[in-house]
């Protein structure tokens, strides 16, 4: 079974470590927020100038002033800082940030990744996406494995425009973890009940696969 | 009135020298922090062929939205846009020019820009759309792009409280890209919510030094909310 939006989120949330600053997508990314291991500290960057985000707010708490970068009403968790946009993207830019979690279109096996601009439909922008896969060490993307018609999203060459060039070394898909290492996928885990040959056929960029793939458990 | 006094009394005033074809900051960062005001007074002097520079375009009926009812708007720079129905009719048009720009070379684009410095090299956006026609150098082993910084005929700003000397602080993540307009406007004007005497704001906690502002005006708020979203309690 592919895995769900949730079961995506669980997943990346592995990756989280004690006193991680983590900027999170719109998206599937949104959700690894729900399930940072207890016990753990994580801060939640924000490229609007917003570090430390807390949960949505309730309905007497809605402060007008108080946003994410998803234009979302949210409050400050306890020790957040505030402020500009400059400031904000210092810290993205300059290696500050020490996990970054993206949605994507495609991405290759020469850590290309195309994620903000579809020719021919409205292009409404790249936001801070740009930014972040440029200025961020350790990205983990998102995405489903293949489109609804089946065509692989895991390519050799990206191609859509890219958001950035040679920066991603790890995808999560809804069929697979994988690692991007000397211009192949490395295929790492599996989803539950996922065979390697499906992974092998929705996989359209040189793929790795070593003797053993451990099945990903929830 | 004192030589640092920067308060005027109307927004006739306040965006008064503002003409057809300049160049325009604003802060904002979606709805929050947005002039609302110096926007519906440029709205109602009804200047044309203007540059908007802003990291979004407001929404149909309001910020920056309602400068394209009366097509004010020639082009403008922006990381994302097109929330508005209006705004993309324009665009497919061909009667608006977009120029996106990532959010975080917008930023310093401003900063830059109000700072004297003239363009930055940036690793963002290499091997992208954006980097064609740029000057491209490597340093460390890394390549990097040349962006040019940006500056404006007028800033137009919203904080929270200013003294009458134009320090202002801004409120929560209303701040964005507000201080960052404040600096690259050849004409800074911002307005508040409160006006204060100069000495009532602790001096380590200003976040634009009164230096950048040349115009100064308490509006009343609508504050609208975009994406409204709550917990249960």
């Amino acid at each position: 079974m592919a895995l769900t939006r949730e079961q995506m989120a669980m997943r990346v949330a592995r990756e989280l470590q004690d006193g991680y600053y983590v900027n999170l997508g719109i998206g599937i990314p949104t959700l690894v927020a729900n399930y940072v291991p207890e016990g753990m500290e994580v801060m939640l960057q924000s490229e609007n100038g917003l570090l430390g985000m807390g949960p949505f707010p309730t309905e007497d708490e809605i402060d007008a002033d108080m946003i994410n970068a998803g234009k979302q009403t949210v409050t400050a968790a306890t020790g957040a800082s505030i402020f500009s946009s400059a400031e904000s993207f210092a810290m993205i830019r300059g290696g500050h940030v020490d996990l970054t979690v993206l949605g994507a279109f495609e991405v290759d096996t020469q850590g290309n990744i195309a994620s903000w601009m579809i020719p021919g439909k409205l292009i409404k922008g790249m936001g801070g996406a740009m930014d972040l896969v440029a200025g961020a060490d350790n990205i983990i993307v998102t995405m489903t494995h293949a489109s609804k018609h089946g065509e692989s999203k895991l390519l050799s060459t990206c191609s859509l425009p890219l958001t950035g060039a040679g920066c991603i070394k790890k995808v999560l898909t809804d069929l697979a973890y994988l690692e991007i290492e000397n211009g192949a996928f490395i295929l790492k885990e599996r989803a539950p009940g996922v065979s390697v040959e499906e992974i092998v056929e929705k996989t359209e960029g040189e793929l790795v696969v070593p003797d053993s793939v451990p099945e990903m458990t929830f | 009135m004192s030589g640092f006094d920067k308060v005027v009394n109307s927004y006739e005033e306040a965006l008064a020298g503002l003409e057809d074809n300049m160049t325009v900051i604003a802060g904002g960062f979606g709805l929050c922090g947005i002039p609302e005001n110096l926007i519906q007074q440029i709205k109602v002097m009804g200047t044309k062929g203007l540059t908007i520079v802003s990291n979004n375009c407001g929404v149909d009926g309001f910020g920056l939205g309602i400068l394209l009812e009366d097509r004010q708007i020639r082009k403008m720079v922006s990381s994302y846009v097109g929330e508005n129905a209006l705004f993309e009719q324009q665009l497919l048009a061909g009667e608006l020019e977009v120029e996106l720009t990532p959010q975080g070379t917008l930023a310093e684009k401003m900063r830059a820009g109000g700072a004297g410095i003239p363009a930055f090299y940036t690793a963002t956006g290499f091997g992208t759309p954006v980097a064609e026609g740029k000057e491209v150098r490597e340093f460390n082993g890394r390549n990097y792009i040349l962006e040019e910084s940006i500056t404006g005929d007028f800033a137009i700003v919203k904080g929270w409280k200013a003294d009458r000397y134009g320090n202002v602080i801004y409120r929560d993540t209303a701040q964005n890209f507000n201080p960052l307009a404040a600096t690259a406007g050849k004409i800074t004007i911002v307005e508040v919510e409160e006006i204060v005497e100069p000495g009532e704001l602790e001096p380590t906690q200003i976040h634009t030094p009164g230096i950048y502002v040349n115009r100064l005006i308490k509006g009343t708020f609508e504050k609208r909310i975009e994406q409204r979203t709550v917990r249960q309690a």
